[in-house]
């Protein structure tokens, strides 16, 4: 199925039928209905409901595989009671009035945040809509409404039944509930069934979905891009007589900010052969010209001096006098390298001319910021910028960044191209590993404390990493000079530990950087549960009863993770001195619990079973969940093994695939993933799964081997993975 | 240069530069979109196509040497095979992204054509050359196993 995707498109696709129901919210942010009739309304729906009984379900976030369109989709059909099978989803346009994230306050996905903002938002929207026909449908039969019954798509009273569409007319003229009733988890029939299919699957199997990449527009050009080897160099010159030689070639210009040369050409081989032509003279004055040990020496000597106190309850100076009086300390630290987020859809953007503004064709994740900037790189009003939201190719984070880096580029491209024909940014897959936004470095150094019975005492927790939020739109998270992104996963940690002081260090670097798929779990997720282990083995304790017992159960979160930890305990049949590897993280408000079963072979690793179990709250698609812990695993796999974005001099050491090498399918281990049952309100499980996969392999190893893994990848350890 | 090729069936004229990589043909000058550009140089497998029957990745193979094939893209995957597939796909519910899903699906024909009832040893082998960034290989061959129950059903 294809998704339709402007509001333009939008009414005009209801306005050549009959009249359609919608229901939404105003501009107000009130539940308010109209009709396709009356298309001045202010209203931009979450639902629509044609003659023919079809009911569409607008989405406010965008899809990059992690299962929002089919998510959303449920919450509104379930309250609707609609047939699973004539609900179709459609990406909204952008308008952060109507469309924006409720934990964010601006339209865009990320922090596994798209279920939990719209749960009751898209329910009462179909409770709404639902309420909405049944009372039409009371009008129309001349009966009360409460004799109606709603089932599959159908309204029925007495021996009178018709399907939705029969009462969208009446139903628009009326007003709806302010507060509809939703159902109780006891009457779900969608949410939580295993019998859904996702909404995006048979587009996705047979060519037709439409990705950003897949543009084409008459009279469109393409346009390829040269940057700066080293990380904030700039344009001097340039000189393109080689491409002049390629066929296709159209002209090349320098972009206004001097960060590289586009190339145009007549279609994409074009741009690129013409790219690979321009020799360009470069300015490297305020260019990152470290290399990577010495960029690793710098995290650790920050180490030494914490910059900012990242718990205020324990200030980091407080911590030594106990650590002196402790009976043992257990020392660490660790080293974690750039990763690029390399979505199997290179970054790409469509600029393409619309009366006096634009429309941005793209997998645009964070339609907030891709707006504005688009805008003030074209000097024109927002207003005149129209996003069309498209299928991402995965992002894992790399498609919402602070500087909308692409979509900025692919502007400019389209200023200096004259502005009368669609441009279409396409980046190779080598800009996509050399052209940074990465995870960024980070090194930990722990000291804990431990009592002549073997009890924490006390916990020196230092760390050092460039933030992401300092330095651009996202500067209000930050807290005292603390990058909450760079210290989470340590900082809110569900285990009761005594006296733990935190420090932080900002590295800084012109790399840019940006959060990767679970953002600073990445690191801290694997330091944390790697200590963890440490402790359990220093004091001779089971990893897992040892975790338990620093959980208080009365704490909602902590009794959450309880739960997820005795649920993988029991699937994977863990014993006292289990020789494999256990790891449970809390991120995106769901807990996660992860049994690693390895084989190692002199330095050669196999993983050859996974153990997951999740708390989420309520599963809307327990199958979407599955695959999100499935694929969450994977991906943390590849980065522990052997995945890194290394320097020399500044540039940028691997190119391609070949030397950012992902999981390959032998690779992939058998996974077993259980869901915690729950009426809790639903959390994240985009990102949650990939924390806990990384220290759960380590700590497998080290049960193997004796050998501990501090500096990522694990191809530093000396080991190998088949 | 024009090129004749023959794609899914049918012979389509196309204005190119020798050298072309095939993908970029397909995408850029033919709108056969569904073969989907991922590294370039033959490591993904998200370019995969048939060539004469077998999967062959497009990004590597130019156009002055496609002229005298058959040329099978995802949209034009229809026979048995590929219905199996496709089916077993979508009941495993496989795909997230789905970037690579039509160069999956490719391989997946290609290895059921070459052997209807393959060994768990013979699909992660086969399909090592595809990469999924979102790592849904546990349902590719999952799907796999099922289209090849379906074909000999």
């Amino acid at each position: 199925m294809n998704i339709n995707v402007s509001r333009r498109g939008f009414l005009k696709a209801s306005a050549a039928g009959t009249t359609a129901l919608l229901v939404g919210i105003n501009a107000k942010g009130v539940l308010a209905a109209g009709s396709t009739a009356a298309a001045a309304t202010d209203l931009n729906p979450f639902v629509k409901i044609d003659a023919d009984g079809t009911v569409t379900v607008i989405i406010k976030h965008f899809e990059m595989g992690q299962g929002t369109t089919t998510g959303l989709t449920t919450l509104v059909a379930e309250e609707l009671d609609a047939n699973w099978d004539t609900v179709v989803p459609e990406f909204a346009p952008a308008d952060v009035e109507r469309y924006k994230n409720l934990f964010f306050g601006a339209q865009g996905t990320g922090g596994s945040t798209s279920i939990a903002n719209s749960f009751m938002q898209y329910r009462e929207a179909g409770a709404a809509a639902r309420d909405l026909l049944m009372r039409a449908a009371a009008q129309s039969w001349g009966v009360d409404a409460s004799t109606i019954t709603v089932e599959n798509g159908m309204l029925s009273s007495g021996g009178k039944s018709g399907h939705f569409g029969e009462f969208v007319a009446i139903a628009a003229t009326l007003s709806p509930v302010e507060k509809p009733a939703v159902k109780t988890p006891d009457q779900f029939k969608l949410i939580g069934s295993d019998k859904l299919h996702r909404k995006d699957n048979t587009g996705k199997t047979n060519g037709t979905a439409m990705f950003a990449m897949d543009v084409n527009l008459p009279g469109m050009i393409y346009a390829a891009i040269i940057r700066s080897p080293k990380f904030g160099g700039t344009v001097v010159s340039f000189d393109d007589s080689a491409a002049k030689d390629v066929g296709g070639f159209i002209a090349a210009q320098v972009l206004p900010n001097k960060a590289g040369v586009v190339a145009f050409g007549k279609n994409t081989w074009a741009a690129f052969q013409a790219r690979d032509a321009l020799s360009v003279e470069w300015d490297f004055s305020a260019a990152e010209t470290r290399s990577t040990d010495a960029m690793i020496a710098d995290h650790v000597a920050l180490l030494d001096a914490p910059q900012f106190d990242a718990n205020h309850e324990v200030p980091l100076a407080s911590v030594a006098p106990i650590l002196e009086g402790a009976a043992k300390t257990i020392d660490a630290q660790f080293t974690f390298p750039f990763l690029a987020h390399a979505p199997l859809e290179p970054e790409n953007c469509t600029i393409e001319p619309v009366g006096d503004g634009v429309r941005v064709h793209d997998g645009c994740q964070f339609p907030t910021l891709t707006r504005p900037m688009v805008a003030a790189t074209l000097g024109i009003d927002p207003s005149k910028v129209e996003i069309r939201t498209l299928y991402a190719g995965g992002s894992f984070g790399r498609r919402a960044n602070a500087a909308s880096d692409y979509n900025v580029e692919a502007a400019m491209a389209f200023a200096v191209s004259g502005r009368k024909v669609p441009v279409k940014l396409v980046w190779s897959r080598e800009d996509d590993i050399k052209g940074g936004y990465y995870r960024p470095m980070s090194a930990h150094r722990a000291k804990i404390g431990l009592d002549a019975d073997g009890k924490i005492v006390g916990w020196d927790h230092r760390l050092a990493t460039k933030s992401i939020a300092k330095g651009g739109p996202f500067e209000m998270m930050v807290q005292n000079g603390v990058d909450p992104t760079s210290v989470e996963g340590v900082a809110e940690s569900l285990y009761t530990l005594p006296n733990m002081g935190i420090g932080l260090s900002d590295f800084t670097t012109p790399v840019p950087i940006n959060w990767w798929r679970s953002v600073g779990h990445t690191h801290t997720g694997f330091v944390m549960e790697s200590l963890m282990d440490m402790v359990a083995t220093e004091t001779g304790q089971d990893p897992i009863e040892m975790r338990l017992a620093m959980l208080d159960p009365a704490g909602a979160n902590q009794a959450r993770m309880i739960e997820a930890i005795k649920l993988v305990r029991e699937i994977s049949g863990w014993q006292k001195g289990d020789k494999r590897g256990f790891a449970a993280h809390f991120s995106f408000n769901t807990c996660v619990a992860v049994v690693a079963d390895v084989t190692v072979e002199d330095t050669t690793v196999h993983v050859n079973k996974l153990f997951m179990a999740v708390e989420c709250g309520v599963a809307i698609n327990p199958d979407v969940i599955r695959a999100q812990m499935e694929g969450g695993a994977g991906y943390a796999l590849s980065a522990i093994f052997r995945n890194e974005v290394t320097l020399t001099d500044g540039e940028v050491d691997q190119y391609n695939f070949p030397d950012y090498e992902l999981l390959r399918n032998p690779e992939m281990p058998e996974i077993e993933v259980a869901i915690v049952s729950s009426n809790n309100a639903p959390t994240g499980v985009g990102e949650p799964g990939v924390p806990p996969t990384g220290p759960a392999v380590a700590n497998a190893i080290f049960a193997q081997t004796g050998k501990r893994i501090l500096d990522l990848p694990m191809t530093k350890a000396g080991f190998d993975f088949v | 240069m024009q090129y004749q090729l023959k794609i899914n069936g049918e012979t389509r004229t196309v204005d190119a530069e020798p050298g072309t990589p095939l993908l970029w043909v397909l995408r850029d000058e033919l709108q056969l979109t569904g073969t989907k550009f991922g590294c370039g140089v033959a490591y993904c497998g998200a370019c995969t196509v048939h060539v004469d029957g077998y999967p062959t990745r497009s990004c590597q193979t130019f156009v002055e040497d496609a002229v005298d094939s058959e040329i099978t893209t995802i949209e034009g995957a229809t026979d048995k095979v590929a219905q199996a597939v496709q089916e077993a796909w979508r009941e495993k519910d496989v795909v997230q992204c789905g970037w690579c899903q039509s160069g999956q699906i490719m391989s997946a024909i290609g290895l059921l054509t070459e052997n209807p009832r393959p060994t768990d040893e013979d699909i992660k082998d086969y399909m090592n050359g595809n990469a999924c960034r979102c790592v849904t290989y546990v349902r590719i061959n999952q799907a796999i196993k099922l289209a090849s129950q379906k074909l000999e059903a």
